[in-house]
């Protein structure tokens, strides 16, 4: 890979930021799976697996599936963030591979959030 | 307060607010009225929302058009615009959004501004949040000096615990004449219930590394080192993967973005021992050596990695560094106290609802910290003291709940702002068992290099076991606190020097625990074995049985509608009986009782017993 400027910084960035924030690239959703230590211990990897289960049964193209570090909640992981394009992210809590099917099916695919393993509505971050 | 989450970018959230920014400074307003960008709002259907403050008013489509019109009527006239007002959908969101919850409308996220965001191990995404901007400012836009000075403004202190001025940290080690000079970071988080740093370096890497490129620059050091805890293999993976992917970029290496400054990191694995975080002793440590502390001066700034001048930063110190470049001093002091300015990490555990990883503003009162942020104690137990700062803190009892967080206020009880464990107890934790378990781990944990240390902590936890095991003497608080003095005065490095913090704090809120054990071998949480009997009131009891169920040992006695009783020779003080009852019909008293109720068989004795115990208590 080349060596960067400072210029070539900007160009990432911009680049990259359309990919984060789901504006274009063609992706409809983006699921991330939040992957600490904390997560993992409790059971992340198989909330990822069946993630990625679903989207190879359902051979879907347009679904970012990524991972990322905690969530800040310890004490409710595994933790994942589902976004759908202009709408709001919803962060999940407590999931196993069952909940994580069924929030697939119907926020993913069929554009509902699942209530009842929905803790919130939002995003801490600006982009 | 404009609303910059994703769905509202793509609606043009970012154009509104150049929009808001350039109309406020042709007005000059722009002093008077501060436009803020938030995280999403959840209303993404109806955005760009924005919401103006003090009135609380919730303006949603809003163009840049509108921007010309908002200032005029609304900031300027005070009429708020109907037209681009709120209006309620017909269907109401069941969901919850984030600026109704404490646990995130109290937080404000800057060192972990991209945790649960980005994928950690994708440089490209970090670039993507303005990662390594602040570098490249640093590299070609400020001299080393603009950056102390920007540092300095800032008024950030070190987040290790000791609370240390980095930007004075830095100056001293930038006047230095030195032809190599080293940059090190200290991520060997061992403080028990603490796991900020490892949370960073696990969700963002990246940050690391910027904060210590600029460092690095700021005061001419051409190497850097990592400590990090071996017993974090995936911080450990991540930063190796964050590493190789920045010099890959030529981030880190040579001529780091075409600017001729020359940069190399490294990872070094911690030895395991609580002492190597101390800063002379993890130098030693990198070096090969046995970590141990060693007298200063000379200070790390002039003599510190194989004798170079060095400067050791914590992870969470350097993850705000970046923020710090880009955005300014001012907008660090904005948020804290005039002393302690910024933001700080806290890990929150132990009784609490939400056990998690918060950031929150300086000063922030330690009751919105536990009761809002952290939902209260758990299983509807009674708050009974918070502990912070690990193994060198101490233990801030309800009556001081409102004491703001900053280093200043937090020194005043006793405690220490610390790294930022936050170790939350309830009524069903002995004091004296807590200072024990703390001083346990400074025992174990002193180098013992300086006698005071080694021998004085050894000592403590002599009188402290003999105190929870029934032998304790009058005259023993004072003698743990007068060896606390001489340990905390004559101590080499603040391992020592803060070892006693716990006991001193829990014999200052809570002496009467201490008393109770001592003079009437009484714990009244019954977790001290030795000093306990477990029986039941029987008045209150309802004979629902809960408290036979968990017995292990068998002990209790009862049938429906007869209260139950506990046998004393079958039982072995492990309080499941007291912690399953619904009716608080289990009681605790002092050991005496115990040898009373072993003694009598006879069943209305035993009545006596009990109904005397209670009367006393009543008392």
């Amino acid at each position: 890979m080349a060596r960067l400027t400072v210029d070539d910084l900007k160009k990432i960035k911009e680049e990259y930021k359309s990919t984060l924030t789901l504006r274009e690239g063609g992706s409809r959703a983006k699921i991330t799976v939040h992957m600490g230590t904390c997560g993992i211990a409790a059971g992340a990897r198989k909330v990822m697996e069946a993630v990625l289960d679903e989207i190879n049964k359902n051979n879907v193209k347009d679904v970012i599936v990524t991972n990322s570090g905690c969530a800040g909640l310890c004490s409710k992981e595994p933790m994942a963030t589902v976004e759908i394009i202009n709408e709001a992210p919803v962060k999940y809590v407590q999931l196993n591979e069952d909940k994580i099917r069924k929030i697939f099916k119907e926020h993913v695919m069929e554009g509902s959030a699942v209530q009842d393993y929905a803790l919130v509505v939002g995003s801490e971050t600006a982009y | 307060m404009l609303c910059g989450g994703t769905g509202c970018i793509s609606g043009g959230s970012l154009k509104v607010k150049n929009a808001l920014t350039e109309e406020l400074i042709k007005r000059e307003l722009q002093d008077e009225i501060n436009v803020v960008v938030t995280g999403c709002n959840g209303f993404c259907a109806k955005g760009p929302v924005m919401t103006v403050y003090p009135e609380d008013i919730f303006y949603e489509k809003v163009t840049v058009d509108d921007v010309p019109v908002i200032i005029e009527e609304h900031f300027i006239k005070g009429r708020p615009v109907e037209r681009l007002l709120y209006k309620e959908p017909i269907k109401k969101q069941t969901i919850p959004l984030m600026r109704d919850i404490p646990f995130f409308n109290l937080q404000v996220l800057r060192a972990l501004r991209n945790k649960g965001l980005i994928d950690a191990e994708k440089i490209d995404e970090y670039i993507a949040r303005d990662g390594y901007q602040a570098a490249a400012k640093a590299l070609t836009e400020m001299t080393p000096e603009q950056v102390i000075n920007e540092l300095k403004r800032s008024g950030l202190r070190g987040r290790g615990g000791a609370g240390f001025p980095t930007g004075m940290k830095w100056e001293l080690c930038s006047r230095v004449k030195g032809d190599s000079k080293y940059i090190l970071c200290n991520g060997d988080e061992g403080d028990p219930g603490a796991f900020m740093d490892r949370s960073i370096m696990e969700a963002d890497p990246h940050v690391v590394l910027e904060g210590m490129i600029i460092g690095a620059r700021a005061i001419g050091a051409d190497k850097g080192y990592i400590y990090v805890r071996a017993e974090y293999p995936l911080a450990v993976h991540r930063l190796q993967l964050a590493i190789n992917q920045a010099k890959e970029y030529g981030l880190l290496g040579e001529n780091i973005l075409g600017t001729g400054f020359n940069l190399d990191i490294e990872i070094y694995l911690g030895a395991g021992a609580f002492v190597c975080g101390e800063e002379t002793a993890l130098m030693r440590s990198i070096e090969g050596k046995r970590g141990m502390p060693r007298p200063r001066p000379p200070f790390p700034a002039q003599k510190g990695l194989w004798d170079k001048p060095s400067v050791l930063n914590n992870v969470e110190t350097y993850a705000n560094i970046p923020q710090i470049i880009l955005n300014g001093a001012d907008w660090y002091k904005s948020l804290g106290t005039e002393k302690s300015t910024g933001t700080k990490v806290f890990a929150l555990t132990g009784a609490i609802n939400n056990v998690g990883l918060i950031e929150v503003p300086m000063g922030i009162p330690l009751r919105k910290i536990i009761f809002d942020i952290g939902g209260g104690i758990s299983k509807g137990r009674k708050f009974k003291a918070v502990q912070l700062g690990g193994p060198s803190g101490g233990c801030i009892p309800e009556h001081l709940l409102d004491t703001p967080v900053t280093y200043e206020d937090i020194v005043q009880t006793g405690a220490i702002v610390g790294s930022g464990g936050m170790v939350v107890m309830n009524d069903l934790n002995c004091m004296v068992s807590v200072a024990k378990f703390f001083l346990e781990f400074t025992t174990d944990e002193s180098c013992g290099k300086c006698p005071p240390c080694r021998i004085g902590t050894t000592v403590m936890l002599d009188i402290l076991t003999n105190i929870t095991e029934g032998r304790g003497k009058e005259g023993y608080i004072e003698l743990l606190q007068d060896i606390s003095q001489d340990i905390i005065a004559t101590s080499l490095c603040g391992l020592g020097q803060t070892a006693p913090n716990p006991v001193l704090t829990t014999i200052k809120y809570f002496r009467d625990e201490y008393e109770s054990h001592i003079n009437e071998k009484w714990c009244k949480t019954g977790v001290c074995k030795e000093l306990c009997t477990f029986y039941v009131d029987e008045e209150k009891c309802k004979a629902c049985g809960a408290c036979k169920r968990v017995c292990p040992q068998s002990a209790i006695s009862g049938e429906k509608k007869v209260p139950h009783r506990i046998e004393q020779s079958k039982c072995i003080q492990c309080r499941s009986c007291y912690e399953a009852c619904k009716f608080d019909s289990i009681k605790i008293g002092p050991r005496s009782m115990r040898e009373k109720l072993m003694e009598t068989t006879d069943q209305e004795a035993l009545k006596e017993i009990y109904t005397a115990a209670i009367a006393a208590k009543e008392e």
